[in-house]
């Protein structure tokens, strides 16, 4: 699906250049990566004794799989609320960065600090992605409603993708719902794996994975914090040493 | 509808562990977004910690399966993401080819046990 051109009368409303958001759902690949998560997480949600009305609510207003999936993990395997809220809360500091870097791409010189939190909350990684691939298409000053459309189209997807997840957990053979459970980390793996740019990013990966069963040992609760900040730690200390090499050879 | 809401309590812990957690940041980007570049070191090191704990999340579903998932064979679960990786890899990096193979390998394989 193409975008009409940014000349185009079709981007005179508002109203249109939302429609023109919701519709570009359709053009992304992620939307299917998104879709095979959201009904993994549904699934999850319907193993770990969560009701449909609970999982449906958090992907409508914690609207990020990972936060999701560790309040999901932790909780239903007897972590503590304070334990579960801590690591949820180090896993969301990513989403600061994000929302940093996509504000300016929409902001004019009439827009509101108000007419941004609707973006700030609909920001996640696929929005992010997506935003520097579409929004160079969309005039500037339409791109707050295009965002506003692309983002809800986005969680209606998910909501979606929840119901048929959780439904069919309750419902499919236990073979499949194996499957189903299996589509979460496959989903996040890949994604994740493709968005590593720099070699930090790479490392904090596959440190991540490989130094969680060690501080699974621990059972401190907060397991999946401990490994995420020694393995992206680590990762931070080979970047800045590779740095200074490249420093002191220049 | 009770059992679609399940109990409240379990509402107020998502706001609390869930909710509250996600929308400080994203909050706070809103607010102080201005002033931070976006490359400065500390980002980096908050992006490679953000990254591992996503990996940690990843590697805790793999390791100790929720639900259904448990039924699997360690073996098969670990086979199933070598697998979808090296599809992943061979198809330049598609995020579909390495969810479908990886899929394919863990029903297969079960189904194939019995």
């Amino acid at each position: 699906m193409a975008l009409p051109p940014l000349d185009s009368p079709q981007w005179q409303t508002s109203f249109r250049a939302f429609l023109w958001g919701a519709r570009s759902i359709g053009a992304t690949v992620l939307t299917l990566v998104l879709f095979a998560t959201y009904l993994g997480i549904g699934a999850l949600a319907h193993d770990s004794g969560f009701s449909l009305g609970w999982t449906l609510a958090s992907t409508a207003f914690v609207w990020a799989g990972p936060a999701q999936i560790i309040v999901i993990t932790t909780l239903g395997s007897g972590a503590t609320v304070l334990q579960s809220a801590i690591a949820v809360t180090v896993s969301a500091i990513r989403l600061f960065p994000m929302v940093v870097s996509v504000l300016p791409l929409m902001r004019t010189e009439q827009t509101k600090r108000r007419h941004l939190i609707l973006v700030a909350h609909l920001t996640a990684v696929t929005l992010w992605v997506e935003c520097y691939r579409f929004l160079p298409q969309v005039p500037r000053n339409r791109r707050i409603a295009f965002i506003h459309g692309l983002g809800l189209g986005l969680v209606s997807i998910c909501l979606i993708a929840n119901t048929i997840g959780y439904t069919l957990a309750a419902n499919l053979t236990p073979l499949l719902a194996a499957g189903m459970l299996m589509l979460t980390p496959l989903a996040f793996l890949f994604s994740t794996a493709r968005n590593c740019r720099e070699l930090a990013d790479v490392i904090a990966l596959v440190l991540g994975l490989l130094l969680f069963p060690l501080a699974a040992m621990l059972n401190s609760g907060v397991d999946i914090l401990v490994s995420g900040v020694v393995a992206g730690t680590i990762a931070y200390a080979v970047h800045r040493a590779r740095a200074g090499i490249v420093r002191a050879r220049a | 509808m009770s059992s679609f809401i399940g109990d409240w309590h379990a509402l107020a812990i998502l706001f609390v562990a869930g909710v509250i957690p996600n929308q400080i940041w994203r909050m706070l980007g809103l607010w102080f977004g201005g002033g931070i570049d976006e490359n400065s070191e500390l980002l980096v090191w908050v992006r490679a910690v953000a990254t591992a704990i996503l990996a940690g999340i990843i590697a805790q579903i793999v390791v100790q399966p929720p639900g259904g998932l448990a039924s699997v064979p360690d073996w098969l679960r670990y086979s199933s993401v070598a697998a979808g990786f090296v599809a992943f890899m061979l198809a330049r990096k598609s995020i579909f080819a390495g969810v479908i193979i990886g899929e394919v390998v863990m029903i297969a394989g079960k189904y194939w046990l019995g």
